[in-house]
């Protein structure tokens, strides 16, 4: 039973960071359309900031600070000088845009930072939450801050009027043009958002995985997993998805002989084949129907 | 997403490709010098090059068999780095365990990609564009994992891989193993372009490009769009696992992180680079894959990721159609202008 619950309460702690994935993966969805595969190696690159940051002898919650604002300016960077400019182009050119990204931000990691594996300091430290077994304290400053993050912007999107802007303007484009809205910077500033909420994901799971240029791969998969999962519409969705997904790795890891702790990757292939299979919208998300 | 209709042929430049078909005789010609070249090639060339010669119409195959599904169905995958490893350590199991003759090992790794490409094409049916994308992005995250996995490993020899002999001449002909290989492996390549050629020129042809241009208006027309993708997905995977076979031949050797997700980074450039719907384009694609990432690591190791995206993203911006559109292009301005 201990087992069990620790388990799940691990589990708990990578799907805060899988969630943040997905809701991060969700809000460019909303916006335009499109899963951004580069989601994964832009994190790997805020956390590399950070990681240089703290090299230098800065403190933690500095680094932090500096490369989630550079994220969020970057985010706004990629969409206004790479992807405003193919919004209209068919769906194979943005796709093969995404992936050009992912391979630059690849290799420039490994071009300034090198590839060989870093330690990455975590400013909660290691040890068991309140001396019990169940849970370390780094693992509950991942379920903390993903909380926190979540709950400003629940207040965000439900409480201000950019919030609202930002809504009308993934909801119904040419509506929230009619009212004054600029969606364009709407969709920039939904980038920039998605970039820092990556960045966070990355800083927190880099002292789990190790930093390195190819880490998010497999975050970024699960991250999907629990978007595809939760429903792609539905932000709420995609963070319950992403939970869940991080819940799933970490049960079948410990109670499925061989395959669990060995085919984690295979896991996530099976469980998005199977929602899309079974139910393509996700467990919360709307069936979109088009007028022919 | 919901009209994939217009915009998804655009950059496909379908309507020039008139020009080029209504002059079978310059066709023709231009296909038997570039065989007559292909031919002669070995015999000026060291093995080395020889050997990086294979690889290119290896690579050029695969991403033909991507063209196939992207260029002419309109589906995305990103996960043929897992058909191409599926094909090469089918060969590889075949040629290592039961000692199999490595020409006997392509119709096996063809019909188990075939089959393998149609299971995995059976959920596509539902997957439309990018979750399909995102579907095969997930298997080629997940195969390097599954070759290692450890109850396998008795037969896909778990990280170290197999490692394989490199067949020799038929005895008689007076060929090193490097010229002999180019030559079974162009002789290959010939066949599968003459049958992609065929098919895309044919009935199912039009259809395939029907289902790309408007799904539910091909539907209309009585064509099995369902039938037709399952099958497209099939077999784009056989073509993609025929290369795999090859390369593993040539390069003798095949191990699980030859196969990541990076390798279908390699394909999507070089399809993007030959021209989207182009059969021959994926000939020069194979040519930049193997020869941009050497070049790349002259200036420093690693880069050639960001080389690939930065010519990916040009070639989006300014030249969508691929090399091919640019030798269409070429022509239709050599042909438009005398007329005047």
């Amino acid at each position: 039973m201990e087992l069990l619950l620790q388990q799940v309460l691990a589990g708990l702690a990578n799907g805060a960071i899988y969630a943040l994935m997905a809701l991060a993966v969700v809000m460019i969805y909303q916006a335009i359309d499109h899963l951004n595969f580069a989601q994964g190696e832009m994190a790997t690159f805020s956390t590399f900031i950070a990681w240089q940051v703290i090299t230098w002898g800065q403190p933690y919650w500095l680094a932090f600070a500096i490369a989630v604002t550079v994220s969020f300016l970057g985010g706004i960077v990629i969409d206004r000088i790479l992807f405003r400019p193919i919004h209209n182009a068919p769906i194979l050119g943005q796709l093969v845009a995404f992936i050009a990204l992912f391979s630059i931000l690849n290799s420039v990691d490994g071009e300034i930072w090198n590839f060989t594996i870093k330690t990455f300091p975590t400013p909660f430290g290691r040890e068991p939450l309140f001396g019990l077994r169940l849970i370390s304290t780094h693992e509950a400053g991942m379920i903390g801050i993903t909380a926190v993050i979540l709950g400003l912007l629940y207040l965000f999107f439900r409480g201000s009027r950019l919030g609202l802007a930002m809504r009308a303007a993934a909801a119904n484009p040419d509506s929230a043009r009619l009212v004054g809205i600029r969606v364009g910077w709407m969709i920039a500033l939904g980038w920039g958002m998605s970039a820092a909420i990556g960045a966070v994901g990355g800083m927190l799971i880099a002292p789990v995985v190790f930093l390195e240029p190819n880490m998010m791969l497999g975050v970024l998969l699960y991250g999907f997993t629990g978007a595809v999962l939760g429903g792609l519409s539905s932000p709420g969705g995609a963070v319950a998805g992403g939970f869940a997904v991080g819940v799933i790795e970490n049960l079948a890891g410990t109670f499925i002989p061989y395959f669990g702790r060995d085919l984690k990757l295979t896991i996530a292939l099976v469980l998005i084949t199977a929602v899309l299979l079974v139910r393509p919208s996700g467990v919360f998300g709307r069936t979109v129907v088009s007028r022919v | 997403m919901t009209m994939p209709s217009r915009e998804a042929t655009e950059p496909l430049g379908t309507a020039r490709r008139a020009a080029a078909i209504s002059r079978p005789g310059a066709r023709y010609i231009s296909i038997g010098a570039a065989i007559a070249v292909a031919l002669v090639l070995p015999s000026v060339a060291t093995n080395f090059v020889i050997f990086q010669l294979t690889l290119v119409m290896v690579y050029g195959l695969a991403i033909l068999g991507l063209n196939l599904l992207t260029g002419f169905n309109g589906q995305f995958s990103l996960g043929h780095s897992a058909f191409y490893g599926i094909g090469a350590y089918t060969t590889a199991i075949l040629m290592d365990k039961i000692d199999l003759a490595y020409y006997w090992t392509l119709p096996c790794s063809g019909a188990v990609c075939f089959l393998v490409g149609v299971v995995f094409g059976l959920p596509a049916l539902r997957l439309q564009g990018l979750y399909l994308a995102l579907a095969s992005f997930a298997l080629a995250a997940a195969l390097p994992q599954i070759l290692k996995f450890q109850p396998l490993e008795p037969l896909t020899g778990g990280v170290q891989g197999i490692v394989l002999i490199k067949p020799d001449a038929p005895a008689g002909l007076p060929l090193n193993p490097d010229q002999w290989l180019y030559y079974f492996t162009l002789a290959v390549l010939l066949v599968m372009l003459a049958g992609a050629a065929n098919l895309v020129n044919s009935r199912t042809g039009r259809a395939l490009m029907a289902i790309r241009d408007h799904p539910i208006a091909a539907a209309a027309m009585g064509i099995n769009t369902a039938l037709y993708k399952t099958l497209t997905f099939g077999l784009s995977a056989l073509y993609t696992g025929i290369a795999g076979t090859l390369g593993a031949i040539a390069v003798q050797f095949v191990a699980p992180d030859s196969f990541t997700f990076f390798l279908s980074i390699s394909f999507l450039v070089g399809l993007v680079i030959g021209g989207v719907a182009s059969i021959p384009g994926c000939l020069v694609g194979g040519l930049f894959v193997l020869y941009v990432p050497n070049l790349a690591e002259r200036v420093s190791t690693g880069l050639a990721g960001a080389i690939y995206g930065c010519i990916m993203l040009l070639v989006i911006f300014v030249m969508p159609s691929g090399a091919a559109g640019l030798v269409r292009f070429a022509r239709t301005f050599a042909t438009a202008r005398p007329a005047r």
